[in-house]
């Protein structure tokens, strides 16, 4: 690697150094192609930048709080622990960053249809907000097995006027609903957007979701600049395909006193099969369209995950967090279901606060790391999404029934 | 390094002007026994060329009935080192030039050259990687002209007239012509623009063009061998592999076997005093 700067990833051809690139069918290219300079020529609009920041203030409710957790901070004696509140957004959930602006982006581009992957339902909500907000018509694969389980998000797509068609093949989850979005993209890719959720994907996609997410970086470090007069000493995000992170982390890419570190799901422990910590356990290879970390069999096919939190159940990771696992910049590690789930539980008594469970993994490091710090100290942890939708992973993980 | 088989078939094909068919299977479906047995039978009834399926778990340019099979095989517990054994066991007594449609996911994790390698070893003539468009190509290009195996590029109708040229720079063997905007699978009609984009691409190139993705009855296959080198034919059999796979194996490959001798004459037929325009392009010798 050469002394290139971080921030300046990706090349023209979509690399994060080795990473990235386009693995897709010859019937995508062009799509892609007309993504990339679309995406081009709305970042260099004035206009575009403007009309966005519109409707992150006044429909996202943006800027996000970056808000002192006094009482963790005490608990665990050590830094300062700030969340970053991005669970305070329109939907819950820092998805909505991304939707809104692709939205826009498809708006622009002058398609009427959108197609979303989503898992548990926290993209489907996202994107079938942002296509209400702009009058797109919006169809939500998502895998049976997810659509069985997360019955509630189901109903809300519906009602937000998304149609959500039930993947039933391979493992019948969020893999699954992505492979089936590209399918239906390849045949619709002349009147049709694909919002895509996560900085995964062929490129332009992994470039697009983190520079519209980024927002949430950008403020964050405005806000310390402006509070503490100078930047963080940690930050600690969660890391399932990568998005909430690599929004988090790019706009302090190149600050190295500022440590980065990304949080993977540990699932119920290391063998193949009972977690989703791709950057910790896998290795390079191509899904999805990019070349990045994989959890893949010895032949190149997926491996089954798992993750308490559905959010952080995917084999892949973005490109780009591959090239940051690489270069050093950002350390990787992970935390088991059971970790994050006390972390949920503790972060919920003593701040009346119930994060996602995906935030919860993040929760989890920064509880570890915090009592090594200093109290001048600042962590700073990126709280993606609120608790509410986890209600019965958590009952069940408990051994307890909601009713 | 002797010519490669499918340069050959494509030039007999075009002395006689006749138009090849090449059925599509996947390895493995449903059996590894039943595949050996269908490259023999399926070369005995008529195939030219067969294109054979390596399961994979997220084959995204790929429809329903393709999907199926490869989700059925790799439950069957089916290696790349089963797909590759089947083949070079089988390849003694199949006549005809066999083709590899593989994802980039597997070569990659075997190694592009060691995969290119091993396939050229187990008696493939080429490979078709779906998910690795020419411009990631560079390097596979030169692993298979290495070992002398050739490197089959897509074209679809969404592919700018600017990167046809790219994309043909890194092809041999055949171009194949994708001949919908979408996925595998049985279509009812064939796309009006089929005929205008081959007679097109006939203009850039002298490889031979193959037409596939929609195509199931002999009257589409008859109507595309008066405009293409050859015709593929995939999910129709994979749907028929599937339809008998609880039946004797016998019965499966006769029966099988029998549609692809019905598909192999279409193209015949379709061919006959139809003549292939090669505008202006010269004959492979």
């Amino acid at each position: 690697m050469s002394e290139r700067l971080l921030s300046t990833f990706p090349d023209e051809r979509g690399r994060f150094g080795p990473y990235g690139g386009r693995y897709v069918p010859e019937t995508l290219i062009r799509a892609l192609d007309e993504l990339a300079e679309a995406y081009e020529e709305a970042c260099r609009d004035e206009g575009f930048r403007r009309e966005l920041d519109g409707y992150l203030r006044e429909f996202v409710g943006r800027p996000s709080r970056l808000y002192h957790a006094r009482r963790l901070s005490e608990h665990f004696g050590g830094a300062q622990i700030y969340l970053k509140r991005e669970d305070m957004n329109h939907t819950g959930a820092h998805k909505i960053n991304n939707t809104v602006g692709q939205a826009l982006l498809t708006v622009r581009m002058g398609k009427r249809r959108v197609i979303a992957e989503t898992g548990a339902g926290q993209h489907g909500v996202a994107t079938a907000t942002a296509c209400a907000l702009f009058g797109l018509e919006c169809v939500i694969y998502m895998g049976a097995e997810d659509v069985r389980r997360q019955k509630l998000n189901v109903f809300n797509m519906q009602n937000l006027g998304a149609k959500v068609v039930p993947v039933h093949s391979g493992s019948r989850t969020l893999r699954d609903a992505i492979n089936e979005a590209l399918r239906d993209w390849m045949a619709s890719v002349e009147t049709t957007h694909y919002i895509l959720g996560s900085v995964v994907g062929p490129h332009p996609f992994p470039r697009i979701v983190r520079d519209f997410q980024s927002v949430i970086g950008r403020e964050t470090r405005q806000q310390s600049l402006e509070r503490f007069g100078r930047l963080p000493d940690v930050i600690v995000a969660c890391v399932g395909g990568g998005s909430n992170a690599a929004g988090m982390f790019y706009p302090f890419i190149d600050d190295e006193g500022v440590r980065l570190i990304g949080v993977e799901a540990g699932g119920t422990g290391p063998e193949p099969g009972q977690h989703a910590a791709t950057l910790c356990f896998g290795r390079p290879g191509i899904l999805h369209g990019t070349f990045s970390y994989v959890m893949q069999d010895e032949d190149g096919q997926t491996l089954p995950v798992h993750s308490a939190s559905a959010g952080l159940d995917y084999p892949g990771v973005g490109p780009e967090h591959a090239l940051w696992k690489e270069t050093g910049r950002v350390e990787y590690t992970q935390v088991t279901d059971q970790q994050a789930l006390e972390a949920f539980r503790t972060c919920a008594r003593l701040e009346g606060i119930l994060p996602a469970l995906e935030s919860a993994h993040a929760l989890a490091y920064a509880f570890k790391l915090a009592p090594q710090l200093r109290p001048d100290q600042i962590l700073v942890v990126c709280l993606s999404g609120r608790g509410d939708k986890d209600t019965a992973e958590v009952a069940r993980l408990l051994g307890m029934h909601v009713p | 390094m002797t010519a490669n088989p499918i340069d050959k078939v494509f030039a007999e094909a075009r002395a006689a002007g006749q138009c090849v068919f090449m059925p599509f299977i996947v390895a493995g479906d449903p059996s590894l026994a039943a595949t050996g047995r269908l490259l023999i039978e399926l070369s005995r009834r008529g195939a030219s060329l067969i294109e054979i399926g390596f399961p994979y778990s997220d084959p995204i340019a790929d429809g329903p009935t393709i999907q199926a099979a490869y989700t059925r095989t790799l439950a069957s517990g089916i290696k790349v080192a089963d797909v590759l054994a089947t083949v070079a066991d089988a390849g003694a007594q199949c006549r005809c030039p066999l083709v590899a449609m593989v994802s980039y996911s597997i070569v990659y994790r075997r190694g592009p050259a060691r995969f290119a390698a091993e396939a050229a070893d187990a008696g493939f003539s080429g490979l078709i990687v779906p998910d690795l468009p020419a411009d990631e190509a560079a390097e596979l290009f030169e692993h298979c002209n290495r070992v002398g195996l050739k490197l089959i590029q897509l074209v679809t109708p969404t592919t700018p007239d600017r990167r046809i040229r790219q994309i043909l720079a890194r092809c041999s063997g055949f171009v194949y012509y994708v001949s919908v905007t979408g996925i595998t699978g049985e279509r009812q009609k064939l796309a009006d623009t089929v005929t205008e984009r081959v007679q097109r691409l006939r203009q850039v190139t002298d490889l031979p063009i193959c037409v596939g993705f929609g195509v199931s009855r002999p009257d589409q296959v008859r109507e595309l061998a008066g405009i293409a080198d050859g015709v593929i034919v995939g999910s129709a059999i994979v749907r028929r592999v599937a339809e008998r796979a609880d039946r004797p194996l016998e019965e499966l490959v006769a029966e099988v076997g029998a549609y692809v001798e019905e598909m192999a004459r279409a193209a015949r037929e379709g061919s006959s005093g139809v003549r292939r325009s090669c505008s202006g392009a010269k004959r492979e010798p």
